[in-house]
């Protein structure tokens, strides 16, 4: 006969299909839109980022997920026609509010982009400007500190350790935005936001840059839009799905990925979408 | 299942689904066509059996072979990722329904060899009937996608073990009346039994197939009625 209670078995059986989440909001959108000039690229968007996981943004070309992330550090402000509505907070703070120094938001809320972007300038120098401008390091002593420290979170250390003067656009891709992921983590942000960071490089650095995404969850938060779906799949514990400016579905990475609510989410992850 | 951008992906699916309707009417028809043989002591049919096996075991090989090939090629995600390791799952019981099929067929000759009475037969005949409805049941519930219907079926796998038990101790009763029995009715034991154990695998399907379908598993518990192992038949 069974040993077990049913209940027991099946919570036995539940608890190893889901991990147990984290319930810290880190930061937290409300009714976000967001319109370029007069035509609307995002409506209504519920969604929280939750401490110390990663959270995939998916969805096709056009869906509204990189126009989210943007909000989220106010990137979109960058761009002249676009209007922002709704609220998005960190820390429950409004990161829209008008009091808010938008270079020291920039700071607490990192980003990496689609392509290496490295400054034309020293791998140093790619690490150490941050920290300059923001004022981080006292001396040269703590700011090589602080270089190093980047490097090896980022796992470029070992790499650039005896090349540290030549310049960043010398390395090869993947190392350029490891060295990217590293420029960000020296102002010591508390979430990195990432826009498809692995779509330009190999799968051996797509690879590296995906451990190093598991290894930064541990002292950041991340949100990461990708159009891979094994990728999500991969480094997310939690999944938002976006189809033409609406969020449709958000949740567990585990279950979205085999067993998701909405039709939309399941054509797409499965490709039958268009 | 169809509608994928790649079309060919569809077609891989669909080659496996097909794979797993040719292995289900194969268990039916050998499952079917055993207990026929035994019942009617047709060494002939027996014989076929039992090299059909051979063409269930290959059709396993063939499903594994294309699930691998598929999960390498296409990641699938979601209801196809699902579909693909429910059929790996549904194949391998499958593959030991015809294994046990094929051990009933071995029995015929031993069973027949004796002047058996007709009468030890009758319970094993109830019993192949309800496990052919429960295998016929299952498939087709399946193949029209009716989750809700597969949830009943598995619970009927309760009536196959009352139907067990009463066999066991008909055939038990049988062997105690009369010693010259005890070799048949030990065959047709066992041939009980396998009717049990492939009504066991047929609900092992019916979950595959649900969760398959529904993405959702059934609570892990359901009746079990097979007492025989703690039947005991009093002096």
């Amino acid at each position: 006969m069974n040993i077990m209670s049913q209940e027991k078995l099946e919570e036995a059986v539940s608890g190893g299909m889901t991990a147990k989440p984290n319930e810290v909001i880190k930061m937290q959108g409300r009714k976000v839109g967001v319109f370029y000039g007069d035509k609307q690229a995002l409506f209504d968007v519920d969604l929280d980022v939750r401490q110390n996981q990663v959270t995939a943004l998916i969805g096709p070309s056009g869906c509204g997920k990189s126009t989210f992330l943007r909000c989220l550090n106010r990137m979109n402000d960058t761009i002249d026609s676009a209007r922002v509505t709704g609220k998005i907070t960190l820390d429950g703070e409004d990161v829209y509010d008008p009091k808010i120094d938008v270079v020291e938001l920039r700071a607490r809320v990192g980003m990496v982009f689609q392509k290496p972007n490295p400054f034309p300038k020293s791998i140093y120098e790619n690490v150490a400007y941050g920290p300059k401008i923001h004022g981080l390091a006292k001396n040269k002593a703590e700011l090589d500190q602080i270089v190093e420290s980047s490097l090896k979170k980022a796992a470029l250390w070992n790499e650039a350790k005896d090349r540290l003067n030549e310049p960043g656009t010398g390395l090869s891709g993947g190392q350029q935005q490891r060295l990217c992921i590293a420029r960000a983590i020296a102002v010591s942000p508390e979430v990195i936001l990432m826009d498809e960071p692995c779509s330009a490089l190999d799968p051996i650095a797509t690879a590296k840059v995906e451990e190093l995404i598991d290894e930064l969850k541990q002292n950041y938060t991340i949100v990461i839009v990708t159009h891979s779906m094994q990728q999500a799949a991969r480094v997310s514990q939690r999944t938002a799905m976006f189809h033409l400016g609406y969020l449709v579905e958000e949740g567990a990475t585990d279950k979205m990925f085999t067993n998701p609510d909405d039709k939309r989410t399941q054509d797409y992850i499965t490709g039958r979408f268009g | 299942m169809g509608e994928h951008t790649v079309s060919s992906f569809d077609q891989d699916l669909e080659h496996i689904d097909k794979l797993i309707r040719e292995m289900s009417d194969l268990a039916a028809s050998m499952v079917r066509d055993a207990i026929r043989a035994l019942l009617h002591t047709d060494a002939a049919a027996a014989q076929r059996i039992i090299s059909e096996d051979a063409v269930m075991d290959a059709k396993q090989r063939e499903i594994d072979d294309s699930a691998i090939t598929l999960i390498a090629k296409r990641q699938p995600m979601a209801q196809d990722l699902r579909a693909v390791l429910g059929a790996i799952r549904m194949a391998g019981d499958l593959e030991r329904i015809g294994d046990l099929a094929k051990n009933v067929a071995k029995r015929v000759g031993a069973v027949g060899e004796g002047s058996t009475p007709r009468g030890l037969s009758h319970g094993i005949d109830d019993m192949a009937t309800l496990v052919l409805a429960q295998i016929k049941g299952v498939i087709a519930a399946y193949a029209a996608r009716k989750p809700e219907d597969l949830r009943t079926l598995r619970v009927d796998d309760e009536k196959i073990d009352l139907k067990y038990t009463s066999v066991f101790r008909e055939l038990l009763t049988y062997m105690m009346e009369d010693p010259r029995n005890i070799t048949a009715c030990t065959h047709l034991l066992f041939c009980a039994k396998n009717l049990e154990r492939i009504g066991d695998h047929m609900t092992n399907i019916a979950e595959n197939a649900y969760y398959v379908l529904t993405g959702s598993q059934l609570p892990a518990n359901r009746p079990k009625q097979d007492e025989t192992a703690t039947t005991v038949l009093a002096e």
